[in-house]
């Protein structure tokens, strides 16, 4: 596509957003602009998810449908660290520690004997996500976990036009900003990054230089079920735990995904805040149908960049 | 497709690398050799029957006739719960293998495919909720959803081709989710939560389809007329080209091949398939809720294609037969409630150890029996 048809195809998508934008902003500004920070920070908790999902397929093109099964045992683990102990930030902790020995467990006892399979690894995954549904639900039941956070996030902040904003909505973008800028400086800054972005492009060439491939591919599976796991108690406590969640994420995580570009992180934040915004405001302006929105996101990129917004052909 | 072939594919890379093969026809790797015409000139019958004639064994005879005895012999409950949901089942199951085994698309999106034709009868047809339904005749709402569940499915297979391999999977789990979640939050069109109760089988020519014997004969007719085409289909020039597209895309579009026509085209085609099985469906369960099109149905779908084997369209039939039987036993084995836990650990196991599924395991035991195990080997492919 010439760079002229990208600009046309650009400005067919925004022009309409922008009038919508527009008469939005006229109508009613504060519905507008706390729709707009709903969506951000929805696509700020997708990000968190949704990144670990990423780094594990540009690596290990190994599409983990068990993604939001290690969400849920995330949040229930660090439900029960957090019920416990009393202390949020240890439940945090818990959850990314358990999501992660879990996704360490899934790769060294699972995913290693079956390299370059990516079908059979993706039914496996299936099969995982299902049996890892039931237990839980066997554990947990099916009644709804909500976290006990400190006060000092949970009240609400003042901001210009919108009179209270929940705090703990603010605090998810800050750690979703500051967990992107993280993994950037851990993918770029760092060996092991190096290392895993050196195996994202070539494999085969990583090996063949002397590094231990499966150590990194464990450590990247670590780090991205761990994001998870984090995911599982940050989300857990902005909404709640509850069956059924798994899905949810995981739907979230295949579309911010497939919009963003697989194996892109910038790309996921990216696309989680297209997701989360087309969520928001799908839910805000035409409630029965919020989720055609994110649909049509998706469908715009399909049509027009099936690799994803920041994707490489594969 | 032998076994081999279907571990082939299993390790396709989503890189669309071309599988290593060495230059000769891949096209042919999964059809049989093309036959000698010489008996057309002597047969007094058209050729089409010749051709079925000149396939069909004794063994498809005898299965065929068993099908048909079943409701004598079976209970109510074996002929409706589980023969008559096993074949319509199966049937949704058949569009998935034939996508999948014939075209190399794993598609989760065939229960979506199938549930907006169940919902398509009970919207323009009766249902319990008649605020919502618009009470149509059952012939006009079932000739409306057809075409309505074939559009779908184009709309997805032009979605979906437009991406390879695993890509697909994914692509299609979220359009299928993204219906769920529809059907589930609107209410204007399809109900919300609740979906719609009693679309119940018409009563034509005097007889009550929904009936338990009639049903069976219903879903049997449509899954042999499903089983049928797909044989049929494999083996047009259409079929042909498809699975040289499976095989291999670049090198059949050098040939001059529209790939992305024909993979949307596998989707029509399975699109119909699943569509009348999900019209046979939705009379079967008397409902369609959002549960039908859940992340679950979807993926039972799925599981019932591999637990079966993706090598031949009687491997839905015997995958379904074999989930149908484990949902409704599985309560004396273990706890009902942990059904999940059952079907997910026989699904794993499998997928890790047989890639061909129950026909992987059939062919194997018959390759003991020397009689059977030549016929099974000299068998030419799906």
């Amino acid at each position: 596509m010439s760079r002229t048809w990208a600009w046309i195809a650009g400005g067919l998508v925004a022009a309409p957003v922008a009038a919508f934008a527009a008469w939005a902003l006229a109508t009613n500004a504060k519905l507008f602009l706390i729709t707009a920070l709903n969506g951000f920070t929805l696509g700020a908790l997708y990000f968190l998810v949704a990144s670990g999902f990423t780094l594990v397929f540009g690596l290990m093109r190994n599409v983990n449908l068990a993604h939001g099964s290690l969400y849920l045992l995330g949040g229930y683990l660090g439900f029960e660290i957090g019920d416990r102990t009393g202390s949020w930030l240890l439940a945090l902790v818990a959850g990314f520690v358990a999501a992660a020995l879990f996704g360490l467990l899934l790769q060294t006892a699972v995913f290693r004997f079956m390299p370059g399979q990516d079908l059979r690894q993706t039914l496996v995954t299936i099969a995982l996500a299902i049996m890892l549904a039931d237990v839980m639900l066997w554990q947990w039941g099916g009644q709804i976990y909500q976290f006990d956070p400190p006060r000092v996030i949970f009240g609400g902040t003042p901001l210009p036009l919108i009179d209270r904003y929940p705090t703990y909505r603010l605090v998810v973008l800050a750690l979703a900003i500051a967990l992107g800028v993280l993994l950037w400086a851990f993918l770029n800054r760092t060996r092991v990054g190096m290392m895993i972005r050196a195996g994202v492009d070539d494999r085969a060439m990583l090996a063949a230089a002397g590094v231990n491939v499966h150590f990194v591919f464990a450590v990247t599976f670590a780090i991205g079920a761990g994001l998870a796991g984090l995911g599982g108690v940050v989300g857990g406590t902005a909404l709640s735990i509850a069956p059924g969640e798994d899905t949810r994420y995981l739907l979230a995580s295949l579309m911010v995904v497939i919009v963003g570009g697989m194996g892109s992180v910038v790309g996921a934040g990216l696309g989680a805040a297209l997701i989360g915004m087309a969520e928001q405001f799908g839910l805000a302006y035409a409630p029965t149908y919020g989720i055609v929105f994110m649909f049509v996101v998706l469908v715009l990129v399909l049509a027009f960049r099936p690799q994803g917004l920041l994707g490489r052909r594969a | 497709m032998s076994a081999a072939d279907w571990r082939k594919a299993m390790n396709s890379g989503a890189t669309s690398q071309a599988w290593p093969r060495p230059g000769r026809a891949d096209v042919r790797a999964g059809t049989p050799a093309p036959r000698p015409r010489v008996d057309e000139g002597r047969a007094s019958a058209p050729p089409w029957l010749v051709s079925i004639g000149r396939r069909v064994r004794p063994a498809h005879v005898i299965v065929l006739a068993a099908l048909i005895a079943y409701p004598w012999v079976a209970s109510p409950f074996f002929t409706f719960q589980i023969g008559a949901q096993s074949l319509a089942l199966g049937l949704i199951a058949l569009s998935l293998t034939f996508l999948a085994g014939y075209g190399g698309m794993v598609s989760l999106a065939q229960m979506t495919v199938a549930g907006i034709a169940g919902y398509a009868v009970a919207i323009f047809g009766a249902s319990g909720t008649n605020e919502v339904s618009l009470g149509w005749p059952w012939w006009l709402a079932v000739v409306l959803a057809l075409p309505f569940a074939m559009l779908a499915a184009i709309v997805i297979g032009w979605l979906s081709v437009r991406t390879e391999g695993i890509y697909t999977i994914m692509i299609t789990l979220a359009i299928g989710v993204a219906f769920y979640y529809l059907v589930l939050q609107n209410y204007a069109v399809f109900n919300g939560f609740q979906g719609f109760q009693r679309v119940l089988a018409p009563r034509v020519f005097g007889v009550a389809w929904g009936d338990a014997v009639p049903f069976y004969y219903l879903a049997l007719f449509w899954a042999l007329a499903g089983y049928a085409a797909v044989i049929w289909v494999v083996r047009t020039p259409f079929g042909i080209a498809l699975q040289g597209i499976r095989d291999n895309p670049r090198r059949m579009a050098t040939l001059g091949f529209h790939v992305t026509a024909h993979r949307v085209a596998a989707y029509a085609l399975a699109g119909a398939i699943a569509a009348v099985g999900g019209v046979l469906m939705v009379w079967y369960n008397g409902l369609i809720s959002p549960g039908s099109v859940g992340t679950t149905a979807l993926i039972n779908v799925l599981i019932v294609s591999v637990l079966g084997g993706l090598r031949h369209p009687i491997g839905p039939f015997v995958g379904a037969l074999a989930f149908v039987l484990l949902q409704n036993f599985a309560i004396d084995l273990f706890d009902r409630e942990r059904f999940n836990l059952v079907i997910g650990t026989v699904f794993l196991l499998i997928v890790l150890f047989s890639p061909d599924g129950l026909l992987g395991w059939w062919a194997r035991l018959a390759a003991h029996w020397p009689a059977g195990g030549a016929r099974v080997r000299s068998r030419s492919g799906p």
